[in-house]
């Protein structure tokens, strides 16, 4: 029994470099599994809404807006990122990203459509 | 104010030094405690209530969140419940890789813990160094799962992601590490005289009262109550592992720090072990959206203690009821009991000793009338027109308001 039990490995850590990052001047890569914001593939949807019925938060909508034609909404404030909708998809059509960076101080930039038109590059923010 | 035998000072719900909205109400003489009341009820959020309204499926990422540190924990304890309702035979691979994800996350909640305990004894040093290795196991967290916390491991009848052989390697990497870090944390909390001064002789709960009491998990433990449900009724993949149940004789704060860090070492054992014997095969069966009714209870061994949860099936997509057991409130008596006599320099320690979760444990009150010797419940019209009434006396009116507001129908 005796204190400053830990001198030593803090004495050790003055020369080590921090632990920390200096967020968000480095930025860390996400893993490979992340659950970030989604992307959705339009012309893949069948317009099944299995994504819907499943989302906990309702922040999944899919509208038709044609003919075996449909466009997701997005609520990035809804969402929990738990990515039960890209596993309910039958035709692969969600994705999740590696986008983590989501907080917005206008409220409706957080709603994000993925309309049929623009394809999957482009999503109107 | 000399004179009076006790004082109560009210301690919470907003206080600085807490971290989760709980009431306690003080009784002391001096510096000693006579009794302690705590209150709950201040972060309800009514989980059980909104699984209700929601499918199986989307319950799974709702009971998750009951808890942040033990998240993996309350989604497993509930999927083993629906699965049993269902009658489905889950994959054996699934469960190893269950197995390991509870394991993880028992070595993240307990060095988490060594840290905060750390911090409420201002020890900390400890705190920033077992925060720091504590990393290692959130970054394999991270990598399986796709999360920190909120994996989002678990669905009905198997898990979501598979532990690929890189991962696997991968795991026992950063095992070696954390092995290494935890045999340091055992020399020094066997050996600095800080820690076992601070910490022995506080908090003491006898065998008898374990008992008596219900408590549960590493605070049972450390009174030498070999209670674990990990083995006696195991779920998952731990009856296929070996393991010791970890119990101390000390009754005190110091016994469950030992404890918990002698515990980390059977984690890395049991993860090992689930690695090495990983069965290969699906890792998910398809579940049926409707569960047929019927009923279960399911136990897991959670990090703070035995996790209880309820559900009953009717036979549609929806539970009829999901009852939820977090061990904080199996263990929220013993914190009363633990405290008496004791000087109020301790509280803190006591009470993080437990390592409690106010908000998993929180439920619905009634207010009961003091005054009455009946304990009548107060009717929430009753308690609307007395917070007029009380508001009223501090100079404030709000009939004139509230008379607005119903007319608007925006009061109860």
């Amino acid at each position: 029994m005796r204190p400053g039990k830990m001198l030593r490995e803090v004495l050790g850590s003055i020369f080590k470099k921090p632990a920390t990052n200096l967020y968000p001047a480095q930025k860390l890569d996400m893993p490979d599994r992340f659950r970030g914001k989604l992307k959705f593939y339009p012309e893949r949807c069948i317009g099944c809404k299995m994504c819907m019925r499943d989302c906990p938060t309702n922040a999944i909508t899919i509208n038709k807006v044609a003919d075996n034609k449909f466009e997701a909404v997005f609520d990035l404030s809804r969402c929990i990122y738990c990515a039960q909708c890209v596993d309910s998809c039958p035709k692969k059509a969600l994705e999740p990203t590696k986008e983590v960076e989501l907080a917005q101080l206008d409220k409706n930039k957080l709603r994000v459509v993925f309309s049929y038109k623009e394809s999957q590059e482009k999503p109107k923010e | 104010m000399h004179n009076s035998k006790d004082f109560k000072i009210p301690i919470g719900p907003q206080h600085p030094a807490l971290k989760e909205p709980e009431g306690f109400s003080v009784a002391l003489k001096g510096e000693k405690i006579l009794g302690v009341d705590i209150r709950l009820g201040y972060n309800h959020r009514g989980i059980e209530k909104a699984a209700e309204e929601r499918t199986y499926i989307q319950d799974i990422y709702l009971i998750e969140r009951v808890c942040g540190i033990c998240s993996h924990s309350h989604s497993t304890c509930f999927i083993q419940a629906v699965e049993e309702i269902a009658g489905l035979a889950v994959p054996r691979r699934a469960l190893y890789i269950r197995t390991i994800i509870g394991e993880l996350e028992r070595i993240h909640s307990h060095l988490l813990w060594l840290g905060v305990a750390g911090h409420e004894i201002g020890f900390d040093t400890l705190l920033m160094y077992s925060w720091r290795d504590r990393e290692v196991v959130m970054d394999i967290l991270a990598s399986i799962t796709g999360n920190r916390v909120n994996y989002g491991m678990n669905t009905i009848g198997g898990v979501r992601r598979d532990i690929s052989p890189e991962q696997s390697q991968e795991i026992l990497i950063a095992l070696d590490i954390l092995e290494e870090r935890t045999k340091y944390y055992i020399e020094v909390a066997t050996q600095e005289s800080t820690i076992i001064k601070r910490l022995s002789g506080v908090g003491i709960l006898s065998r008898e009262d374990v008992l008596r009491l219900d408590a549960v998990g590493p605070t049972a433990r450390a009174s030498g109550v070999k209670r674990d449900v990990r083995a006696d009724d195991p779920y998952a993949a731990y009856g296929e592992l070996e393991f010791k149940v970890i119990t101390d004789e000390r009754c005190d704060v110091y016994g469950r720090t030992v404890v918990r860090v002698k515990e980390l070492m059977e984690s890395y054992k049991i993860i090992r072990q689930a690695l090495k014997n990983l069965p290969d095969g699906p890792i998910a069966i398809k579940a049926p959206r409707k569960i047929p009714a019927g009923e279960a209870l399911s136990r897991y061994e959670a990090p703070r203690g035995e996790d209880v949860h309820y559900v009953r099936a009717n036979g549609t997509e929806k539970p009829d009821r999901v009852k939820v057991r977090a061990p904080t409130l199996a263990n929220i008596q013993a914190v009363k009991h633990m405290l008496r006599d004791r000087y109020l320099a301790d509280m803190p320690i006591v009470i993080a000793a437990i390592d409690p979760c106010f908000s998993c444990t929180d439920r619905l009150i009634a207010l009961k009338e003091q005054e009455s010797a009946t304990g009548k419940i107060i009717s929430w019209p009753a308690l609307h027109a007395y917070s007029l009434e009380w508001y009223k006396k501090q100079g404030i009116d709000f009939t004139a308001l509230n008379k607005k507001l119903s007319a608007k129908g925006l009061t109860g």
